[in-house]
């Protein structure tokens, strides 16, 4: 069994929550989703990837986002809509990078495609962008070392989990995840950090991830 | 009295936890609920069920409702009916109408809260009456296609608000405030949603002669054109070719409704005494819309518009696989292939009728993840949540909230 190290700083577990905005937007044609992902706020490229993971979270280890599945479903463009839902976005540390990659993949297929650019949604079915408020709040979890953390793991709501995974290291573009953050820099534990870094979070259901994070954890707590 | 803890069991502690944090946010802070009714109606039942929680929560929260005569009401009504695209004769007296009611009302309402929250259009012009304290207008009708000039006379008063609510995207309307998405939900606790012994609903299904002997389709909902029983009827006839199954057509007695009646008989002579047909106008009776949907192997939602779509939630609440037109706020509950299935046609029912009576695994699958769909976004524990951010973000105009 590991020897506990007390943390340099303690770990403060945040909750956070989202309010939709509609911004009264939307699209019927390829060609006006990829000039409106162009134009519209970051918020809104956050919440069409990364909302839909959240709200579907159960549904699939993979998840498409919200682009992938209105081309698909909407559009009955298959192809278009397995390339969207297979960028990796884990590779993409901001907003404005995945931005770019939606809309040129897009783009790209339409040039090959140009038939493609004349469909249009049915009446009703169009894509509506919405953007995500989010509102950031101190729990009152505090961790002082690694056998804490992994308890209040388990009880945390899956919002929390999601912030300091995703939220921390995407949206406010941190390069990693606040988990392997604090596990290097307040516990020294390299290793372990570097562990956790390497899981891609959008593989995972949510609850899964929750999984994976404890079981690595507990596994270095009993070596 | 429910309290907030009671659905601990249901979302967990943790969900319970976060809406105590956000109510600590909303210390000093009072709320006032303001519509048209205190009971009969979505809006009624959800402040009934979601005052009392708030102010478990420790939530100052108050919850009044506007005086009209019967006039006020016909005109009310007749709003209510070309905001959802029906044409409607209105005229300038209409107009009048409202206006001396609403002035009543706003001598008479106290609106002195710091976010006052109002229902729908029939108090709409309480906004006279605004000072420096917010005001929020919720609309919970399909405003998609309105008729007339009805949302110009409402659009006056709408701009003045400082957030407006919508249930669905496809609901918002071009306007020069913020508009926010936020959906109904379904309370797991009330009547129509909670657990039933096994007893109850075997009774209910002998009270109406049906016997659970082949699999059960279902659709709970009033006998309207707008929810296409007819069509519902001709999805079952196809499915009945190769599937040996029972149809249950379940709604609200309309009496008061001389085209329901109407679309009933249209209904019985369609069924042409099919005795696997059941047709059964339910009075209010929530134990038994309940017991008949957990007893359903498919229940179907066959609308040709809707609002949200409550008796879609709750057929997923229950796990059930759910076979439903792409209106209103049914897309934004089910996603096509995932949670149920999606359709556009009488043969699109038949179709995804027949795949889900085929493949029980599959159709158990779409069941499950539709309840935990709902379980994560449509419950009333989120719909407090989000109620709660929604008063905190008129304090807050920045994307990001740190506290």
């Amino acid at each position: 069994m590991m020897t506990l190290i007390k943390a340099k700083e303690p770990f403060r577990f945040y909750t956070r929550l989202h309010l939709t905005e509609l911004t009264g937007l939307k699209a019927s044609t390829l060609g006006q989703l990829s000039s409106l992902i162009k134009k519209v706020p970051g918020s809104c490229i956050y919440h069409h990837t990364h909302r839909f993971l959240q709200q579907h979270q159960y549904l699939s280890p993979e998840p498409p986002n919200d682009f992938a599945y209105w081309v698909t479903e909407a559009l009955s463009e298959d192809e278009l809509g397995e390339k969207l839902a297979s960028i990796d976005t884990i590779q993409y540390s901001s907003i404005r990078s995945l931005r770019d990659k939606i809309a040129d993949t897009i783009d790209e297929y339409l040039e090959h495609n140009r038939v493609a650019e004349l469909k249009f949604s049915r009446l009703g079915e169009e894509f509506y962008f919405i953007k995500s408020k989010s509102f950031l709040l101190p729990t009152n979890y505090l961790v002082y070392d690694l056998r804490e953390f992994v308890d209040v793991l388990k009880k945390v709501t899956l919002d929390s989990i999601y912030f300091h995974i995703f939220e921390a290291r995407l949206r406010l573009e941190k390069g990693k995840n606040d988990f392997s953050n604090w596990i290097e820099t307040s516990l020294g534990d390299t290793a372990l950090a570097n562990a956790l870094s390497k899981l891609d979070p959008y593989t995972f259901t949510l609850e899964d991830l929750r999984k994976a994070v404890i079981r690595i954890i507990e596994r270095r707590l009993s070596e | 009295m429910i309290k907030i803890n009671d659905y601990i069991p249901i979302v967990g502690e943790s969900i319970i936890e976060d809406l105590r944090l956000l109510a600590q946010k909303l210390k000093g802070i009072s709320v006032k609920h303001i519509n048209s009714t205190s009971a009969g109606g979505g809006v009624a039942e959800i402040l009934n069920r979601m005052t009392p929680l708030l102010k478990d929560l420790e939530v100052d929260v108050y919850w009044d409702v506007i005086r009209g005569d019967e006039r006020f009401f016909e005109v009310t009504k007749k709003f209510h009916n070309a905001l959802h695209g029906r044409p409607e004769k209105i005229e300038q007296a209409d107009f009048d109408v409202f206006m001396e009611n609403s002035r009543k009302n706003i001598n008479e309402i106290d609106t002195g809260t710091n976010i006052v929250f109002v229902h729908d259009p029939q108090p709409i012009a309480l906004i006279n009456k605004k000072t420096d304290n917010k005001w929020i207008w919720r609309c919970h009708i399909d405003v998609s296609n309105p008729h007339g000039g009805v949302w110009k006379f409402l659009n006056d008063f709408i701009v003045r608000y400082d957030s407006i609510v919508f249930s669905a995207p496809i609901f918002s309307q071009p306007l020069p405030i913020k508009q926010f998405l936020i959906s109904p939900s379904i309370d797991p606790l009330s009547d129509k949603n909670k657990e039933l012994p096994q007893e109850t609903i075997d009774s209910v299904l002998k009270k109406y002669n049906i016997t659970p002997d082949k699999p059960i389709i279902t659709q709970i909902s009033r006998f309207d054109r707008l929810k296409d029983p007819l069509g519902v009827i001709e999805a079952y006839l196809e499915v009945r070719k190769y599937i040996d199954c029972q149809l249950i057509l379940a709604g609200g007695t309309a009496a008061d409704d001389p085209e329901g009646i109407q679309v009933l008989e249209e209904v019985k002579e369609k069924a042409q005494q099919d005795p696997d047909i059941h047709i059964l106008l339910l009075p209010q009776n929530d134990i038994e819309v309940n017991a008949l949907q957990r007893a359903s192997t498919v229940i179907v939602q066959k609308s040709i518009r809707e609002g949200f779509g409550l008796t879609v939630t709750e057929a997923l609440w229950k796990a059930k696989p759910v076979v439903a037109s792409h209106v209103g706020g049914i897309p934004f509950q089910i996603k096509h292939k995932y949670s149920g299935l999606l359709c556009h046609s009488v043969a699109g029912a038949a179709f995804a009728l027949k795949q889900l009576l085929n493949s029980p695994e599959y159709a158990k699958k779409l069941g499950e993840n539709g309840k935990e769909h709902i379980r994560n976004n449509f419950l009333i524990t989120r719909h407090i949540r989000d109620y709660m951010l929604l008063f905190l973000s008129l304090y807050h105009t920045e994307d990001v909230v740190y506290f």
